[in-house]
């Protein structure tokens, strides 16, 4: 089944959200504009609204994860659903349990919705294609496949800050886009809105081969890369790959791709800066430009909440309206 | 050899069919005598021939045997996946009567004991020839040569490290030397394991953009380089097994014009799949080597016309259900293909790839002189392993219609053309539809 028909309803409406590929740019925008609606609600003394009562959303972890898994907690809570948080990074696997028998004992439980983060490419695909009808599966990122509530989160920033026209933005992506998840969805979703330049930022050894088919110009050089560039996603870079054959050091990646108030200023002068964290400081980009003015960073955590409020309200409705 | 205990008429007579040797520039319509389970006559009847049995193939085609170059039965250690039984079954009915597997079972075929416990579970079965590679290393372990002497006197029909890598290049080096000794000809996978290591979809457009761990075509071409090399080096005849690109089919072809002693051959699904068929995470196309480009399926095809390629084999892979339900990545790799073999192979001469009998010779003669085999041909006093196909006949692979005990190929569904109607092994009908 392909990606769009395993996502969207007979109706285009959201039923999973495995990733940006598959969606159109309305459903994208209503997207971004319900979660512009939530954004609201987080600001009030009263953070809850009862759109999920007694719903159960199970956030099914495959893979260690800190801030991904409590944006998605607190967003269910605020939509008043019970969460379940269930981290399976040996446990059951160990105990040789296959994903298909951790599914299906979760299911008896009676279960609405699945949010999963795998160490697998593809694995919320697989989830979806073998969970009940009624349950729907939000993908927290997949190997290095999709992660699309994080690229939503960042362009709903980015909309924010800079307005609704895509089109005349040039937004450079800097780090490992070899490995990222984020970076794969970011580019989908900047795509779909025409953005009008995307460039990535990396040495070859952080490139996956053919990342031009992706829709994206490729540069080697950070100064050439974010030249004019109105915003810079700057991506995380997991220790373990700082040193051996991908990288010599961090301390050469940092002079050569570290974002340094001082490299900014071939930017365009009010350009926006953003990173998935955690941050890497010293070695993504120094402290200065991390909590300088120009910086969105916490802003991008604030908006992570709504942008998921947003999706699990919009394919629990698809529920509702298969249960009526 | 066989001690089934079917009956079985000592002499038949397979009358107006069309029959196809390559071996022997054969193809006319033609009666086949098979007397005491070799091949009596073709065309005219040996004095006072009176057969027991008669087949009518009228309408179809009498061809050798196939000879698969690579099935894996799953048999001895993975007997909940497929068994000898049950895929020389699914052979005998796909009109295949030689199965070549490689020595990567559990136990690994590295003993004689190991390569007698095989010969009599498929003679306990009785459907097909089952023949076996020997381990390269003890225990594959890519760093101690295996007893190759003694593997050959047990009857290995070669030797092979199958997937798994050699600790280095001297390793390789002897290996090859010492199977050269013995005149054994070495099975080699193309694989740098450096380069394809973790990687389960081919290094390029489809995989960037779905976030597949890649192998990149230099796991195969570097691979390749490296054992010309050696080859050169050490005088043994090699088979590359499974070639998946197209720089890899050049590589051989030039390797073959300098006149090294060296043959390959290509797995069926290579020359219909690409890198496209993974896009939804089908699992059932995760295999290794990964299908590459359409460009390079365009010059498999043309190498197996070409001869450069002498084989087209199944690489059989029977899976149980659970080695397939997991995401991508985490699913154990291959197609089953017994089923498949002939006809996806007929539809290459339907597409105009090649001719039905330089088909027949890639089924049969081709991967027969490659295992140095007798058989794989209908000459006057070979054995009689015979497939009569209805080169015609339209059927469904569905559940109910495939032999073998793995269910994972990405043709189910498929409407396929032609089908064994009747299959012999040394004379004895062990098929028929």
């Amino acid at each position: 089944m392909s990606t769009a028909s395993l996502q969207l309803d007979a109706h285009g409406r959201l039923k999973h959200f495995l990733s940006i590929e598959g969606l159109n740019n309305q459903l994208l925008i209503d997207i971004l504009d319900t979660a512009e609606s939530f954004a609201g609600v987080t600001e009030q003394t009263v953070k809850k609204v009862p759109l999920l009562r007694g719903k159960t959303i199970v956030n099914l972890f495959f893979e260690a994860s800190t801030r991904t898994r409590t944006t998605f907690e607190l967003a269910a809570k605020r939509l008043s659903a019970d969460v379940l948080n269930i981290n399976i990074t040996q446990s059951s696997a160990v105990k040789g349990e296959t994903l298909l028998d951790t599914l299906r004992n979760l299911e008896a439980m009676h279960v609405d919705m699945f949010v999963v983060r795998h160490t697998d490419s593809g694995a919320a695909h697989f989830i979806a294609n073998h969970a009940a009808p009624h349950v729907s599966v939000i993908n927290a990122g997949d190997g290095r496949h999709a992660h699309p509530t994080q690229a939503l989160l960042d362009i709903f920033t980015i909309r924010r800050v800079k307005g609704p026209d895509f089109g005349r933005l040039r937004v450079a992506i800097v780090g490992d886009i070899l490995h990222s998840r984020v970076a794969r969805s970011q580019i989908h979703a900047l795509n779909l809105l025409n953005t009008g330049d995307i460039r990535i930022v990396a040495p070859k050894t952080l490139v996956p081969a053919y990342a031009e088919s992706l829709g994206v110009h490729v540069y080697h050089d950070l100064e050439a890369g974010i030249e004019a560039a109105d915003v810079i996603i700057m991506l995380r870079l997991q220790r373990e790959r700082m040193q051996g054959a991908l990288l010599p050091s961090e301390h050469e990646y940092y002079e050569l791709f570290g974002v340094t108030e001082e490299k900014l200023a071939v930017a365009s002068p009010d350009v926006t800066i953003m990173h998935p964290g955690p941050i890497n400081r010293g070695v993504e980009m120094d402290s200065e430009v991390a909590d300088g003015s120009r910086s969105v960073i916490l802003e991008q955590v604030t908006h992570g909440i709504a942008v998921r409020m947003a999706v699990m309200s919009m394919a629990m409705h698809h529920q509702k309206k298969v249960t009526q | 050899m066989m001690t089934s205990s079917t009956q079985h008429p000592d002499r038949i007579r397979i009358s107006g069919g069309r029959v196809i040797d390559p071996a022997n520039n054969l193809d006319a319509v033609l009666d086949v005598f098979v007397a005491d389970g070799n091949i009596a006559a073709v065309g005219t009847p040996p004095d006072g021939f009176i057969a027991d049995h008669e087949i009518d193939a009228s309408g179809r085609i009498v061809c050798p045997g196939l000879v698969d170059l690579c099935a894996r039965t799953r048999e001895p250690g993975q007997e909940h996946k497929a068994t000898i039984a049950s895929e020389s079954l699914a052979a005998a009915s796909g009109g295949i009567t030689t199965l070549c597997c490689p020595p990567d079972t559990y136990p690994v075929v590295e003993t004689p004991a190991d390569i007698e416990l095989i010969r009599l579970r498929a003679e306990a079965a009785g459907k097909a020839r089952v023949v076996t590679l020997g381990a390269l290393t003890r225990g594959l372990d890519g760093e101690y040569l295996s007893e190759m002497a003694a593997l050959k006197k047990a009857g290995c029909v070669g030797v092979s490290n199958a997937l798994r890598p050699l600790a280095n290049t001297q390793v390789l080096r002897r290996a090859l030397e010492y199977a050269a000794t013995f005149d054994l000809t070495v099975f080699l996978y193309a694989d740098d394991h450096w380069l394809s290591a973790n990687g389960c979809a081919h290094e390029g457009k489809v995989a960037t953009r779905m976030g597949l761990p890649g192998i990149p075509q230099a796991a195969e071409t570097a691979a390749i380089a490296r054992d010309l090399a050696l080859v050169e080096q050490t005088g043994v005849r090699a088979h590359f097994c499974r070639l998946s690109t197209a720089r890899a089919a050049h590589m051989v072809a030039r390797a073959q014009f300098d006149g090294l002693p060296v043959t390959a051959d290509v797995a069926i699904p290579y020359l219909y799949l690409t890198e496209i068929d993974i896009r939804e995470f089908d699992s059932n196309c995760h295999v290794i080597p990964p299908l590459r480009t359409t460009e390079d399926r365009q010059r498999l095809r043309d190498a197996v016309q070409r001869g450069i390629f002498s084989a087209i084999c199944s690489d059989h892979q029977p899976h149980d259900p659970d080695a397939k339900l997991r995401p991508f990545p985490s699913t154990e790799p291959g197609i089953s293909g017994l089923d498949t073999l002939l006809p996806l192979g007929l539809r290459l001469v339907d597409e105009q790839v090649m001719k039905l009998g330089e088909l027949i010779h890639r089924l049969t003669a081709g991967p027969a002189r490659i295992l140095g085999l007798p058989g794989g041909t209908l000459a006057v006093g070979s054995a009689a392993d015979i497939c009569i196909f209805d080169p015609e006949l339209t059927w469904l692979l569905d559940p109910s219609t495939i032999k073998s005990h793995g269910h994972n190929t990405p043709f189910m569904g498929w409407e396929l053309k032609g089908r064994a109607t009747h299959t012999l092994l040394a004379g004895r009908l062990v098929h028929t539809l």
